[in-house]
């Protein structure tokens, strides 16, 4: 039986009028993927903003690790075990990949910014920020990359520094945005293998465009459109769900 | 193009060098120099110090502060308001509680102005300040818009000794120069502290720090006040070299001139805002001697040059005169490559497209 970590309730978000997600529940276990699919414009993004606190629900509850969460802000949430990535690549441009993988990894330190002792430390001789960044910049795959300026990486080495950053806060739920896009066959592969490895310490919620990846990752699936869930089952019993291939699967593939 | 978030961090060889050059010059001036110069260079040390701690907020942070000299008057009155007429009053606690008191009116005001962000930072900020100006302004009791004396230099007596007199214009300047190096180094120790590290990623992407779990207003706030006391100590010798204070100290001239010295020399690494100042300094001086042309008289027009001037350097050198320095340094290392730059880590190489990053 695998362990609930994150739950969502019946969350809803309403911009005016328009509710870009409508009553939507989601489950996410650890040692499972949860891929969630769905046109543009479905709610998809709208989700996640909600998950992470970087949107306040106008209904609908969230738990995380236990705790009801619904209301928390972002650094909160980060706290409780929430890593993200971003769709749009959303690192430290002017820092050396190290350097942004090193700040993710410090805000698992104590942080006390008024503390004047800590004023006049050496932030790069933090024993437990350098083995947290170490390790996450080898998970990523990034070793190689260390004093590259993160800007001047490459698509593929961002994506990748995006995940690593994640990484670095040692969290349980994992909400991966499209972590695939833009990538190269072979830099696709590789996450992949990347994804399927953290699997196993993780509960990971994939928003991905991605249809090969989908079907080889999920573990269970989601299906939105028009800020409602349509499908959420099994990958198999949603590749086979008439309504799914009618209103996504066969009108945008 | 160098992008406008990368900052001069690191100083390259040259840079250190040159800051040594000048720290010798420092030293060395009171043997040379007239009183009438040596008080200019007290002047500007202290001013240095006051533009060093606003980088803190604006070159290090992202947090441009249009109000930030209210922090430094407040030191300032503080001084004015301990000096009895008659005898001078001890170094040892009113500079402590002077610094102390502008510290505080940061903390209050920065719980206020740190929730804001971009333009409305700049606004809030100025508006506290115009609200503390017109508070000593306007009440006779806090020295109208006249100012108070301060009439004796503060006493530097530790029971019953006088380790230094800062009655003595040498002295005094000796004891700027100190405070100046203390405030340098300790900056530049904060800045590659844990707090350092986060007010620059706060700077540069305030939203990913926070879903990195960083509560970024805590560290804004921290930054606020830390550059408010700071601020104050250069208010304190400020008042104490001038022997006199006025609304003037915390207007919004004052505020902005400082802004402007760490654009000059170049923000995010405290020696840029040191130079600036200096160069500021420097520059009203001689852009206020300039003569007479038939009718028109260039001195009095100096805003015009000075503000011709930061045009020129923020258009040709965006990372202002110490940038400058290092650039140039820099192409003339790359004519002539030394065989042995291995150990040592590179210097951040900034970027030179903006790559395929959002």
């Amino acid at each position: 039986m695998h362990e609930i970590v994150l739950s969502a309730r019946n969350l809803t978000k309403r911009f005016g009028g328009l509710a870009a997600v409508n009553n939507v529940s989601v489950d996410l276990w650890r040692d499972r993927i949860h891929v969630v699919i769905g046109p543009n414009g479905a709610g998809k993004s709208t989700l996640t903003n909600l998950l992470t606190g970087d949107l306040e629900p106008t209904s609908g509850t969230i738990t995380l690790g236990g705790r009801d969460v619904t209301n928390w802000p972002p650094e909160k949430k980060s706290h409780q075990g929430l890593g993200r990535s971003y769709q749009k690549t959303n690192i430290f441009a002017p820092f050396t990949v190290w350097e942004n993988v090193r700040l993710a990894a410090q805000s698992r330190d104590p942080q006390q910014p008024w503390n004047p002792w800590r004023w006049l430390q050496d932030a790069s001789q933090s024993a437990g920020t350098l083995a947290r960044a170490e390790r996450a910049i080898e998970l990523a795959g990034l070793e190689g990359r260390r004093h590259t300026i993160a800007g001047a990486a490459s698509h593929g080495e961002q994506r990748q520094l995006e995940i690593a950053m994640t990484l670095a806060t040692e969290p349980l739920v994992l909400l991966l945005d499209e972590p695939l896009a833009g990538m190269g066959v072979a830099e696709a592969e590789r996450m992949v293998e990347l994804l399927l490895k953290l699997k196993k310490d993780h509960a990971m919620m994939l928003v991905e465009h991605d249809l090969d990846a989908i079907f080889t990752l999920a573990d269970h699936m989601t299906v939105m459109v028009n800020g409602q869930v349509i499908a959420s089952d099994t990958p198999a019993a949603v590749r086979a769900d008439a309504g799914v291939q009618a209103a996504y699967l066969g009108e945008e593939h | 193009m160098s992008s406008p978030k990368a900052n001069l961090e690191t100083l390259p060889r040259s840079v250190q060098f040159a800051l040594a050059l000048g720290l010798v010059a420092l030293a060395a001036f009171p043997f040379v120099g007239s009183d009438f110069y040596l008080q200019m260079v007290t002047r500007m040390m202290i001013l240095a110090i006051f533009a060093m701690s606003l980088d803190l907020l604006q070159g290090v942070s992202g947090l441009v502060s249009l109000g930030h000299a209210a922090y430094f008057g407040l030191a300032g009155y503080a001084l004015a308001f301990l000096t009895p007429a008659g005898e001078p009053v001890n170094l040892w606690w009113t500079l402590p509680l002077a610094v102390l008191a502008s510290a505080l009116a940061a903390l209050v005001i920065g719980i206020f102005v740190v929730r804001t962000h971009g333009i409305y930072f700049i606004m809030v900020t100025m508006a506290f300040a115009q609200m503390v100006f017109y508070l000593f302004f306007d009440n006779k009791v806090l020295g109208g818009s006249d100012g108070i004396y301060i009439n004796f230099k503060p006493d530097a007596t530790v029971l019953g000794w006088l380790p230094f007199d800062l009655e003595n214009k040498q002295t005094f300047y000796f004891f700027t120069l100190a405070c100046l190096l203390g405030v340098y180094a300790f900056l530049r120790r904060l800045l590659w502290s844990p707090l350092g590290r986060a007010l620059a990623g706060i700077r540069v992407n305030e939203h990913r720090m926070r879903a990195m779990g960083f509560a970024t207003f805590g560290y804004k706030l921290t930054a606020f006040t830390v550059a408010g006391a700071l601020a104050g100590l250069a208010g304190y010798l400020w008042g104490a070299q001038t022997g006199y204070v006025n609304p003037e100290l915390m207007g919004f001239h004052m505020s902005a001139h400082a802004i402007m010295m760490v654009i000059l020399g170049g923000m995010g690494n405290f020696a840029g805002a040191i130079v600036g100042a200096f160069a500021f300094e420097f520059l009203l001086h001689e852009f206020k001697d300039l003569p007479t042309l038939g009718a028109f008289n260039l001195g009095k027009h100096w805003q015009l040059w000075m503000g011709l001037f930061i045009v020129i350097v923020v258009t040709f050198a965006p990372r202002g005169l110490l940038g400058l320095l290092s650039r140039l340094s820099a192409r003339k290392e790359n004519a002539a490559p030394r065989p042995t730059r291995a150990a040592a880590p590179a210097t951040p190489v900034v970027p030179r497209k903006e790559g395929s990053h959002a």
